[in-house]
């Protein structure tokens, strides 16, 4: 029988994937905004796994929330990757030191 | 195995398989499309936990526009993505510590945890069952009522990225030539007509 626990090691396998992706893949900006959308994917999944084991269905609001500040951070990152892209002629992460900050 | 328990299977494979060619694939394309293979079987797995509308929502929203907005962005950036890949080797050793240590303690927690019985709370918004309303209605019916504000600030969120990302990517190109409107009322007959005498066979300068 699938419980709760089956989809929880799903969403963790996928969180480390998208952790694992932000460290091997320190130069290419869109692989580490890929990665960001899997570790959101991970936590959605999450919510909608214990919303349906506690019946509770605020965990299924909150997941909808969750994927619109996603396709909004996805909007605007990769809006200023272009602008970047743009000014910069590169999308490495290490050229990224405009602001010296 | 029942076909649910069967089913659970081939999504989870899938995503994790596709979830992971999204980080080690050499080309970014292929990332995109593999990005777009995880979305779709963890729609399978909303469906088969009992959010059809989260899932649908999945596939329209991150297919239908995340997806191709980074496969724009992807073929429409000119970078060497061959070069990007140099330090791939260097840093494979400490994220997979990393990982693997992260996910050792995640897969430990997720084994070991209960739910305490003498929950003094109960669920905040009972999901019916099936049998009465449809997944779609639950949802609407607590969306819309008792999240109603953070619904409207979630469509604010929205409204922000639009306008930031349409400020953020505008620009004006020098030479281009755009209609004007306001100019073109403002020009009168004076300044658009010249009428000269033009003396026979010597011609004008312009």
């Amino acid at each position: 029988m699938i419980g709760l626990s089956h989809y929880l090691t799903v969403a963790a396998i996928l969180f480390t994937l998208g952790v694992l992706g932000i460290f091997i893949n320190r130069k290419n900006i869109i692989v580490i905004l890929m990665s960001v959308e899997l570790i959101l994917l991970a936590v959605n999944i999450n919510l909608v796994a214990f919303s349906t084991h506690l019946g509770d269905i605020v965990g299924q609001v909150f997941a909808l929330f969750v994927l619109t500040v996603a396709a909004a951070e996805a909007a605007i990152g990769l809006a200023i990757l272009v602008v970047f892209f743009r000014n910069r002629g590169s999308i490495a992460v290490e050229d990224v030191n405009m602001m010296k900050g | 195995m029942t076909a649910a328990a069967a089913f659970f299977y081939l999504f989870a494979a899938i995503t994790v398989a596709s979830g992971f060619m999204v980080i080690a694939s050499r080309n970014p394309v292929v990332s995109v499309l593999f990005l777009i293979l995880a979305f779709v079987n963890a729609a399978g797995l909303f469906v088969l936990m009992g959010a059809e509308f989260l899932a649908m929502i999945l596939v329209v929203v991150y297919v239908g526009a995340v997806a191709v907005l980074f496969l724009f962005v992807v073929m429409m950036l000119d970078v060497d993505f061959a070069a990007m890949r140099q330090g791939f080797q260097d840093y494979l050793p400490v994220g997979g510590l990393i990982g693997a240590i992260f996910l050792v303690e995640l897969l430990l927690v997720v084994g070991s945890w209960t739910i305490d019985p003498g929950l003094v709370h109960g669920p905040l918004a009972v999901s019916p069952g099936a049998e009465t309303v449809t997944n779609t209605q639950a949802l609407g019916l607590v969306l819309y009522t008792n999240y109603f504000f953070f619904f409207q600030v979630a469509g604010l969120i929205l409204l922000v990225a639009m306008i930031g990302a349409i400020v953020l990517t505008l620009r004006d190109r020098p030479g281009v030539k755009r209609q004007d409107i306001a100019i073109q009322n403002a020009r009168t007959q004076a300044d658009a007509v010249e009428v000269r005498q033009v003396p026979t066979g010597q011609g004008v300068e312009v």
